[in-house]
């Protein structure tokens, strides 16, 4: 079936079966492949991506409920002044080591950011709890929103 | 040479024209160079073009350890660089020239050895490119090459100045010095400073970093393997009504080993449905049958047997007698399951044929020597017909280095019942990587601890019983002397403690499943038991846990680098002065030659919820090249061993795995420790492991902090299976 995507600004035209996740269109079908895949259960947040800038699962995201929307993944989020501000704070704080959750890691940590400005760390610990980080990045993912919540004051 | 780059770093070379000047080893270990006007083949480690990019090739996969950063800096401070003055590539497969120097001609990342076995010859390569350009350019100016020098990419001196693109080609006729001058620590700008950062956090950022499952090649098919529940199973035959339902599903055929029954797609998602439509029938006539209760069992009855193996070859009736004699007996016995390595990118690899007969691997290669030595192998294929491409890897902890190169051989396997005309990329699920994976093994542990009326040590029994990781693997020789499989005990045979009076037997069990290195080992176990003892005793003899472990620091190196980690972080975790409501708990280990001691302190109480509050954290690993790498090194071994032990294990039920996916084995989350505080010992001493060390120490020291804020005694993993919540 085909079905429309407004993908990073633009209208995308994909193939694909109804039912198939969010996930698998962006990375096989559209090839952008900064969206990963971790466990294909909604349980470690690697897929993160914002629909209507709301951060979703795409793993359990259907193309058919993407239909409609816009879709934004990390390749777009720098155009974002909450995205950009997350980026920066995440190489000034080198919070990366193997990286692969790190994309997923920077699509929560925008929308909660866009939540809430100032997030204590516990604010921190509650929003970004579904995201998961094998490497445990983690002190460095919580010293990096705050230190972006910094840069987007200034 | 085809080498494996970055998007970027391909254009940068692209663009680059005209002469290279290499820099690397001979395989007799002499530096050796060559020009693009040379015919000898050179495998480098330092790569200068005409234009003055400067290229690391990296010998060492990046699993978020920090070598592409770390190797590149050795080569940036010798030369005379900016950290944006260098870039890097991963190194071909050449088990000659690129091999670990630990490991004999076998190149691989493993051990927490990168740094340790790179250091000079990188610095080696680095200071030898840098003698080249300033011979060329003193030669052209004709002046002394000592008044001139490299500062920040720039030739300069004798009322000159040039970049150093200028003098690559004339450098690279030239014969590289045997023994160039290294930097004294004193001169380094670049090796410890804080301010150094990782050159793979940019691309890591912004989406554009390829690991090994982005890789998209044109008209590739994607294969899932359809695997039997009990390891050892073997495909009969399958029905594949189902798959064909599945919009995308190519064909499925068993796989010539039985192992499995490969399913190949058009792409991953319709490969995962029809592997899930998918009916296979198994022959379990030699399959594990067993559950992890009998696993256990065994060892249990093994460690109140006689020991196979007298690990110290020491007086085992005189340690005996001692215990007889002792004031006080403190016994303890602990059991640790089995664990999953479970990194964040699910194991994948790409295969392809090339036109000109070659077959080409892509993979986040761990020991890219035996998935080549593998591929030649199935291929029938000459080393020098099969190319390993490394790529960057989301995480390991061990797993993606594996004797037998498992999932390497898998997809070699789907891809030669194929007309190779279609490169395969294998994918494996987070179940796979659970279900199918290769485990720490399962480790039993019984001490008996004698100490005298004034609490000191008289006799140490140490009995261990679990599956040998390393017999019945290529590294059986280097590994297990005298019947002794060195990663069952290390971390205990070798602790730095002067104990007195120490038998320390050794049992080897029947192993279950695979059996596998999981991030630090043997020390995973070890480093438990002798800091959960030592609490114990010091507990029993009535003194302070620190105070008590320096005693048996006193004498020697080892000793006092050891004491010395343990007072720093004592110091700096205000050891004794815990808040009101909160309790601290120690441990201090040497692993992979390096000494860690962290101090946990918690919150709470075990039924309502422990709270981690705080992870303290001293460590020497000699020089400390980067010591923000370091410190994330340590953040993430901790991390690390405190996840696994607060709730996660493998069991086996008929033989069956019983844990699926994430939501039952549930990874480390962020709010689980609040605050992680690293210091790094000041050290000339030569660099040594920091990607396992940080995980050992840390285990014990919650298990010692949840004894003292009045939580029972763990000696059994996960924590949560054994009386006590986490808040």
């Amino acid at each position: 079936m085909a079905f429309s995507l407004r993908l990073n600004g633009e209208s995308r035209e994909v193939q694909a079966e109804a039912g198939t996740p969010l996930l698998w269109v962006i990375r096989d079908e559209l090839k952008l492949t900064g969206t990963k895949f971790g466990c294909g259960v909604a349980a470690c947040g690697a897929c993160t991506v914002h629909l209507d800038g709301q951060p979703v699962r795409s793993c359990q995201t259907y193309i058919e409920d993407a239909e409609g929307s816009e879709v934004t993944t990390i390749e777009a989020i720098q155009d974002n002044k909450i995205g950009s501000a997350v980026q920066q704070a995440w190489v000034e704080l080198d919070v990366v080591q193997c990286g692969y959750c790190q994309s997923g890691q920077i699509m929560s940590a925008v929308g909660l950011l866009r939540e809430n400005a100032k997030p204590t760390a516990d604010e921190i610990d509650e929003y970004m709890h579904g995201n998961a980080c094998r490497c445990a990045t983690y002190q460095r993912i919580r010293a990096g929103i705050q230190r972006a919540a910094e840069i987007l004051e200034a | 040479m085809t080498m494996n780059t970055s998007r970027r770093n391909f254009l940068k070379s692209a663009a680059a024209t005209g002469a290279v000047l290499m820099v690397g080893l001979r395989p007799n270990g002499a530096l050796a160079a060559s020009g693009s006007g040379t015919s000898a083949q050179l495998t480098p480690f330092v790569k200068i073009s005409a234009d003055g990019t400067v290229t690391a090739i990296v010998k060492h996969f990046e699993k978020g350890q920090g070598p592409a950063t770390g190797l590149s800096t050795l080569i940036a401070e010798e030369i005379g660089l900016r950290m944006d003055q260098i870039s890097y590539e991963f190194a071909p497969s050449n088990p000659e020239i690129y091999n670990n120097l630990f490991f004999g001609p076998f190149q691989g990342t493993g051990g927490s050895t990168a740094m340790a076995n790179s250091f000079m010859q990188y610095r080696n390569a680095g200071a030898a490119a840098r003698e080249m350009l300033l011979t060329a350019a003193a030669e052209a100016w004709g002046v002394d090459p000592g008044s001139l020098r490299i500062e920040e990419g720039v030739i300069i001196g004798a009322g000159q100045s040039a970049s150093l693109g200028d003098f690559v080609a004339a450098a690279s006729k030239l014969t590289p010095p045997e023994t160039p001058r290294l930097k004294e620590p004193s001169e380094f700008r670049l090796i410890g400073n804080p301010a150094v950062r990782r050159l793979d956090s940019p691309i890591k950022v912004n989406g554009s970093a390829m690991f090994a499952m982005d890789l998209h090649l044109p008209n590739q098919m994607v294969v899932m393997i359809a695997r039997p529940e009990q390891r050892g199973g073997l495909a009969t035959g399958f029905d594949d009504t189902g798959a064909k339902d599945v919009k995308g599903f190519l064909q499925a055929a068993i796989l010539p080993n039985k192992a499995g029954v490969a399913v190949y797609a058009e792409n991953t998602w319709a490969a995962m449905q029809a592997r899930d439509a998918l009916s296979v029938e198994w022959d379990l006539s030699s399959a594990e049958t067993r559950g992890s209760d009998e696993i256990k069992s065994e060892i249990m009855a093994a460690l109140e047997a006689e020991p196979s193996y007298n690990v110290l070859q020491s007086d085992q009736s005189a340690t005996r007698s001692a215990l007889d004699d002792a004031a006080q007996v403190v016994e303890q016995t602990f059991y640790f399951p089995l664990l999953a390595h479970a990194p964040m990118e699910p194991l994948n690899c790409t295969i392809e044929a090339t036109e000109d007969g070659r077959i080409v691997l892509h993979d986040g290669a761990q020991m890219p020597t035996g998935p080549h030595m593998a591929l030649s192998q199935i291929f029938e294929l000459p080393m020098e017909k099969i190319e390993v491409r490394t790529m960057l890897a989301g995480g390991s902890f061990g797993r993606r280095a594996t004797p037998d190169a498992d999932y390497q051989v898998e997809a070699a396997l789907a891809f030669v019942m194929t007309d190779r005309s279609r490169p395969v990329k294998l994918v494996w699920s987070r179940e796979d990587d659970l279900r199918s994976g290769y485990y720490r093994p399962a480790f039993g542990h019984k001490v008996r601890v004698g100490i005298d009326d004034a609490g000191g040590i008289v006799g140490w029994d140490h009995r261990i019983a679990g599956q040998s990781i390393m017999k019945d693997t290529p590294f059986e020789a280097m590994v297990v002397k005298d019947g002794v499989d060195h990663s069952s005990v290390e971390g205990a045979s070798d602790t730095p403690y002067q104990i007195p009076g120490v038998f320390m037997g050794l049992t080897d069990t029947k192993k279950a499943t695979s059996t596998l290195w999981w991030r630090a080992v043997g020390h995973t176990h070890t480093a438990y038991v002798m800091e959960v003892m030592m609490d114990m005793v010091a507990q029993a003899a009535g003194q302070d846990p620190v105070q008590y472990r320096l005693q048996y620091l006193q004498d020697g190196t080892d000793q006092a680098r050891m004491a010395s980690v343990l007072k720093l972080a004592a110091e700096k975790a205000g050891w004794g002065s815990a808040p009101e409501g909160r309790s601290q708990g120690v441990a201090v280990h040497k692993s992979f030659g390096s000494y860690v001691a962290e101090v946990v302190e918690v919150s709470g109480d075990p039924s309502d919820g422990i709270k981690i509050e705080k992870v303290t954290c001293a460590v020497d690993c000699g020089i400390a090249v980067n010591p923000d790498v370091i410190k994330a090194q340590m953040e993430g071994g901790i991390g690390y061993g405190i996840g696994h032990n607060m709730r996660d294990q493998i069991t086996l039920s008929g033989g069956a795995v019983d844990q699926f996916n994430f939501p039952d084995y549930e990874p480390l989350r962020i709010g689980d420790i609040k605050e992680i505080d690293v210091h790094i010992v000041d050290s000339n001493e030569a660099p040594t492991g920091v990607g396992e060390p940080g995980t050992p120490p840390a285990a014990p020291a919650l298990a010692n902090a949840i004894s003292a804020i009045g939580g029972p005694r763990l000696s059994a993993l996960p924590m949560v299976e054994h009386g006590v919540n986490f808040a």
